[in-house]
């Protein structure tokens, strides 16, 4: 049995995410695939991204995988990285598109005006590099990070969230943006955990481990 | 507290080895490059550079092996580029593990490849590697071009409207390196930094001249670059890279320590 399926719908390196899962997860059935019955059936999914969001929608479509990864978001423990954060949402300015839906939100391009620092200096698109990820709830998959800890990013687009409610936690460049959100059994962060070095694994061997608990068993 | 400034050890690979020049010529042996890449991710090394320097294409498939042992074992982004051609070069470095692909003389003689490869694996692992060396004498009104083959040939581009060209096409990221400074551990050439990275957007990492830790303040302060890249300073254990951060923050910048 599959412990945690890892999405390909054939967008850039997926190697990276499956190295660090092994790593932290050495005896874990670890699978790389692009079958959506294998989705259907692991204990875990993850869904990474790279590249532009309206490819990476299609790409599931035509690989028959948006339904397995919408029912997988849910009714198990489920990460999304960067554009597996991204897509979650309602829609994204990139390329006009819609997006899977499954949290309220949209996904903007960091605007041009707003990119400098308080002292003039001006800042790069995509963000690119180690930043602050500031906690805003406490939550298994942030167990053993310190508040504040720096994560890799390499994004243009952002997520804007219409409800303070899914926020996980937000870095800023130059404003505060969400770079985390969880909702039940959804965990979707917008920097690369597999390339984060020591937080990264910490937030990937919590993600392995994790028990979620669904709003609808509240008792 | 915001974006970190990147410190991006770089490892010139050749024949499996980790090798290092003095101006793209003159190679010294400086070892293994998985134990020196998990040498420098312990010291805390922001990224990984590893540029293929290899002329012959019989021992291309060998940075491939690298890429893939590296990768499973260091978990920090890796950057690899030198000889790739095509998209499909772009996918197989990435397969392997690289998370970022840079791009450099194929770019000059085939500047849709920016973009295709852009267009399909997203800006953000797509980085143009510039080779720029400055053409006239007179400083004040310095300017610089490009030049390709590892800096044997001239182009005629020049260097600035060049990053601008490459950002336009899609690259995501542009790797400066001055061919006056390269090896000589004077520094980088400030003004060439500063000149390309004040013209575009995208993050710029300033290559080429680092002989001490003042000089990598300089590259972000003066320079204004995003991340700084040096290799002889770490290869031969004259710094570590964690005393390279420190002494960045000690200097006002941001770091990851």
């Amino acid at each position: 049995m599959t412990n945690i399926a890892i999405v390909d719908y054939g967008m850039g390196n997926l190697r990276s995410v499956s190295k660090a899962l092994e790593h932290v997860a050495p005896t874990a059935t670890i699978v790389v695939t692009s079958d959506p019955s294998v989705v259907k059936e692991a204990e875990r999914v993850v869904v990474p991204g790279q590249g532009a969001m309206p490819n990476c929608i299609h790409e599931l479509e035509i690989r028959g995988l948006r339904g397995a990864v919408q029912e997988a978001a849910t009714n198990k423990p489920f990460l999304g990285i960067c554009i597996g954060l991204q897509m979650l949402f309602e829609e994204s300015e990139e390329g006009n598109i819609k997006g899977l839906g499954i949290l309220p939100g949209r996904v903007l391009h960091f605007p041009s005006s707003a990119m400098t620092t308080p002292d003039g200096q001006k800042l790069k698109v995509p963000h690119m590099g180690w930043n602050q990820v500031h906690q805003t709830i406490d939550h298994p998959l942030w167990h053993g990070i310190a508040n504040d800890a720096r994560f890799y990013f390499v994004h243009s687009y952002y997520v804007e969230t219409t409800e303070s409610q899914p926020v996980a936690a937000r870095s800023d460049y130059p404003f505060p943006f969400t770079c985390a959100v969880a909702k039940d059994n959804i965990f979707a962060v917008q920097f690369h955990p597999e390339k984060s070095h020591v937080a990264g694994l910490m937030l990937l061997s919590n993600f392995a481990n994790w028990t979620p608990h669904f709003a609808d068993e509240a008792s | 507290m915001g974006l970190a400034k990147r410190i991006i050890p770089c490892l010139d690979v050749t024949n499996g080895r980790v090798v290092k020049g003095i101006n793209f010529i003159e190679l010294r042996d400086a070892g293994d490059p998985v134990e020196i890449s998990r040498r420098y991710d312990e010291q805390g090394a922001d990224e990984l550079t590893f540029l293929d320097i290899t002329a012959s294409s019989d021992n291309r498939d060998l940075i491939l092996h690298i890429i893939e042992e590296v990768a499973a074992q260091v978990f920090i982004p890796l950057t690899v580029g030198g000889g790739v051609r095509q998209v499909d070069d772009v996918r197989r470095l990435l397969n392997a593990g690289a998370d970022k692909v840079s791009i450099n003389t194929a770019a000059v003689q085939n500047p849709q490849l920016v973009a295709d490869a852009a267009g399909h694996y997203g800006a953000q692992c797509i980085v143009v590697a510039i080779d720029a060396k400055q053409v006239n004498k007179t400083d004040n009104m310095p300017r610089w071009e490009v030049f390709t083959h590892g800096g044997r040939k001239a182009t005629g581009i020049d260097a600035v409207e060049w990053a601008k060209k490459m950002q336009s096409l899609g690259a995501g990221e542009i790797l400066l390196t001055s061919m006056d400074k390269d090896g000589t551990r004077n520094g980088f050439d400030l003004a060439l930094t500063r000149a390309v990275s004040d013209a575009i957007d995208i993050p710029i990492i300033a290559s080429g001249g680092v002989g001490n830790l003042d000089h990598l303040v300089d590259g972000i302060l003066k320079g204004h670059a995003d991340a700084v890249l040096a290799a002889s300073i770490f290869h031969y254990g004259e710094y570590t890279v964690h005393q390279a951060k420190k002494y960045m923050a000690e200097h006002g910048i941001e770091v990851r320590l």
